[in-house]
């Protein structure tokens, strides 16, 4: 069958004739979009550029936007984005400049994964054999060593979107490996940097990263992990820490979330500063009614304490 | 300027490994690659890394001997020894630096048993082994601050008075050629797979290392010694690990039949590579294949067992083929894979050319011979190309000067000029194509005078028109247009190289199986074959096979 590709084509030495360029190829059941593009390149037009290696989703060169996400387009079927053919919008990954066509500068991703001190740190003295460790452990971090540093997380992370200093779903990925590593010896050190602004506490959990990630890395869950053992560990001096014990002390006295003490406590009582930032949109809340003056109380409060009591007992 | 005292070109395990040691040693060291470190094509290694641990009562002379019959008996056993003896310090480097490997129950490092071998000490990360490692390697570079280039690519060496000087090479996201002159170069540009068409090989995998080293002087060994990899995925030639049927996969015919009982009853489906390839081609040819494929069949390891131990099988299975291994055998063939053959080093990397050191898939030391064993290759990267710095930077040290002659540079631009100048006429991937598939035919599982005369034949054809391959891509900024029209240069050599070596080789040894001459020669042939370019064409010699312990022996699996 005849498949229609719409390629954002970007040429820096022409970059008037920036735009969408339209290619139809034959595809089969089994043709990736990476094949429909390869033969784009290879026998239609050679000017289009893009990075592409291992055709088998190890090397992590591919990944794009597939009609609006990203993808990596080596492990993406053509049928599974346009079962009935229809015309498929390519545009390269988000959140990168881009250099030309589909291939974006990944200088600030790699810099990114330099900026978490990516390398193990062992504390102690040097085993003559192997660090001892169990199965279970490594197994666990083969879930993270699975990322395969594509950029699919960071291209449609919303977060990256609007503030382009937050470290990243990939390399805050990256980090936890270290953080989990039973043979790292600075678990405390990392963590401490992590809490820091552009760190953990900077996620919106929108979840984009888990979808679009094409290894099941699960960055958004590795994020939160570290945001538990940053707490775990003592720093609960953030925003975000206070943000989470004042959710999770509102919920269990009242059953039901206070926003007022939860703005306040995130923000520190004493920080009026920061309060005072926040005023306009208390203001804002008060003129659209959604400012409660008395925090609401579920009707069966003791129900949700047993809740929270049975967790905090296991 | 730019200029180091050694220049490591490709940064996968070899290159990285390379680069880490020159670091530790402080030589002003730099990397340079085609595509970013981590893009490497070792990250595609999946099953795991041989090393005989002598502390858990596996001596080094058993891998030895593994390998050597493995080899059949073609690889230099001095070599081999060394590969062997250092292999046990090398995975606990590696597990210092922070390889995740699997443990077993006492938190030790964990082992699966591989292809060729009795005895389970293949190392190994789930089937990312590969990956896992490269990760490591180039996290150790980003601690010793190494320079790398990334997104350049090289395309000519800086030849002087018959030593290495340097690179001629690109930037890839400006198009500026420039030279970086370096006392000593490592070749570590791995394999060169894109020359066969299907190939298990990422599309980077173009070998233009091999066609540097080759055109500066440097003998390209044993050249016809192609690996067929058992298990790959029809089509695409997409790679399913030997880890399979380390964990127990059977290989079935159309009657449903293990038929590696009838050709190595004793290793069955853990024969070596060539030995399963060639078994698997005579039942495809003898009408027991199913579609031309034979199944491998892991259903009877369980899903829990294959999600963990082979998660990215089961993910390529699922993906490209849309096949859960749990549920139903998957269709595989032999399929190009790796090339034994490479640029001629002695065991510290230095090759016949001054200044110019290899190491790795590029590299023939020679420790694989005619056929290496699964879980061998990982091994060679790191032990060679640790050995391979050491050397260069000591070279380095006693080189008395950096080259200063421009005039090189000129030509080099020159040549992508016409290129760039040609009007529309042949593209690179059709002629790519042709070469690839004529080579596979050619230089198969099984080969013939007639096939190797034909496919001797083509590439001599290609390499006629190759003067006619034009680029559309005329723009300066990320023209892997023009690359690939460079690269395909190089490859033509690669290919008339393996060409020249399979007529030379006048028996059948290893990978190289040649039905009318079906017999080992130990007599004429403990030999390896030596390619010299000479002029448009090559020169073949030959150089007696060292042999210290180990009397070659009949090869029964």
């Amino acid at each position: 069958m005849e498949q229609t590709l719409r390629v954002k084509r970007y040429d820096p030495e022409n970059p008037g004739s920036a735009g969408y360029q339209e290619y139809t190829v034959e595809v089969t059941d089994t043709t990736t979009i990476l094949d429909a593009l390869l033969t784009v390149r290879e026998e239609m037009d050679g000017t289009l550029s893009m990075r592409c290696s291992c055709r088998a989703s190890i090397c992590g060169s591919c990944a794009m936007r597939v009609n609006g996400q990203a993808k990596l387009v080596c492990k993406t079927r053509v049928n599974s984005v346009a079962p009935d053919g229809e015309t498929i919008t390519i545009d390269p990954a988000g959140n990168m400049p881009v250099i030309k066509d589909l291939v974006v500068e990944f200088k600030p991703f790699w810099d990114k994964m330099r900026a978490i001190t990516p390398y193990l740190q062992p504390e102690g003295e040097v085993p003559e054999a192997e660090y001892l460790a169990s199965d279970d452990e490594m197994v666990h971090l083969v879930g993270v060593v699975n990322c395969i540093q594509c950029g699919a997380c960071v291209s449609d992370c919303t977060v990256l979107e609007v503030d382009s200093s937050f470290l990243g779903p990939a390399a805050l990925a990256k980090a936890y490996r270290f953080v989990k590593d039973p043979r790292d010896g600075h678990q405390k050190d990392r963590l401490g940097a992590l809490n820091e602004s552009s760190g953990v506490w900077d996620c919106t959990r929108c979840m984009q990263c888990v979808e679009v990630c094409p290894k099941d890395v699960n960055p958004m869950g590795r994020i939160m992990a570290m945001r538990d053992l940053a707490m775990e560990v003592g720093y609960n001096n953030t925003s975000g820490s206070r943000h989470t014990e004042s959710f999770a002390r509102t919920v269990k006295k009242n059953g039901r979330l206070d926003e007022t003490r939860l703005a306040v406590d995130s923000m520190g009582i004493f920080n009026i500063p920061a309060l005072l930032a926040e005023a306009p949109v208390g203001l804002r809340a008060i003129r659209k009614g959604k400012f409660p003056w008395k925090a609401h109380k579920s009707s069966e409060p003791n129900k949700v304490k047993r809740v929270f009591e049975k967790i905090e007992g296991e | 300027m730019y200029q180091h005292d050694v220049l490591i070109i490709g940064a996968g395990l070899a290159g990285l490994r390379a680069a880490v040691e020159a670091a530790r040693m402080g030589v002003d060291a730099a990397v340079i690659t085609k595509v970013h470190p981590i893009r490497s094509h070792s990250n595609a290694a999946q099953g795991g890394i041989n090393a005989p641990m002598t502390d858990r009562g596996d001596e080094w002379e058993g891998h030895a001997l593994d390998t050597i019959k493995g080899s059949d008996y073609l690889a230099d056993q001095d070599a081999v020894e060394l590969m062997s003896r250092e292999a046990g310090d090398a995975i606990i480097e590696l597990e210092h630096m922070g390889v995740i490997f699997s443990r077993n129950e006492d938190g030790q490092l964990g082992t699966r048993r591989f292809g060729g071998q009795k005895v389970a000490r293949t190392f190994y990360v789930g089937a990312i082994t590969g990956s896992a490692m490269l990760q490591v390697l180039y996290e150790q570079a980003v601690k010793l601050d190494v320079n790398i280039y990334e997104e350049w690519f090289v395309s000519n060496l800086i030849i002087e008075d018959g030593a290495c000087h340097g690179v001629m090479a690109m930037n890839i996201h400006t198009g500026e050629l420039h030279m970086i002159r370096a006392k000593a170069v490592i070749m570590a540009t791995g394999g060169a797979g894109r020359v066969f068409e299907p190939s298990t090989n990422a599309l980077i995998c173009t070998g233009e290392g091999l066609g540097l080293a080759y055109r500066a002087g440097a003998p390209l060994m044993d050249m016809e010694m192609i690996q067929y990899h058992p298990t790959t995925l029809a089509g695409s030639g997409i790679l399913l690990s030997e880890a399979a049927r380390g964990e127990g996969a059977y290989l079935l015919n159309s009657d449903g039949e293990r038929f590696m009982k009838t050709y190595a009853p004793d290793y069955l489906e853990l024969a070596s590579r060539d030995v399963v390839s060639r078994s698997e081609q005579t039942e495809i040819d003898e009408g027991r294949g199913i579609d031309g494929n034979i199944h491998l069949d892991l259903r009877h390891l369980g899903r829990t067992f294959i999600e963990e131990r082979l998660g990215y099988l089961q993910e390529v299975a699922v993906e490209f083929v849309g096949i859960d291994l749990a549920d139903d055998p998957i269709p595989i063939r032999p399929g190009m894979h790796y090339i034994m053959g490479g640029i001629k080093t002695d065991v510290d990397g230095a090759t016949e050319v001054p200044g110019l050191y290899a190491a790795g898939e590029t590299a023939n030391v020679s420790v694989h011979g005619g056929n290496r064993l699964g879980a061998n290759s990982l091994l060679d990267t790191v032990v060679f190309g640790r050995r391979s710095a050491v050397a260069a930077a000591e070279y380095a040290k006693s080189a008395e000067r950096f080259s200063s002659d421009e005039s090189m540079l000129q030509s080099e631009q020159a040549r992508y000029q016409a290129l760039l100048d040609r009007p529309a006429d042949l593209r690179a991937s059709a002629v790519r194509r042709d070469m690839g598939e004529s080579m596979v035919a050619g230089i198969g599982v099984y080969r013939d005078q007639n096939s190797i005369d034909a496919a001797t034949a083509k590439i001599k054809e290609l390499r006629g028109v190759y003067s006619r391959v034009a680029v559309d891509n005329k723009g300066k900024v990320f023209n892997t247009d023009l690359m690939s029209a460079i690269e395909l240069d190089y490859m033509l050599d690669v290919a008339q190289a393996v060409c020249a070596g399979a007529d030379a080789r006048k028996e059948s040894r290893g990978a190289h199986f040649r039905t009318d001459m079906p017999d080992r020669d130990d007599e004429n042939w403990l030999k390896h074959t030596l390619v010299y370019k000479d002029g448009d064409g090559s020169r073949v010699e030959t150089n007696d096979v060292t042999i210290t312990d180990w009397t070659p022996i009949e090869r029964v699996y």
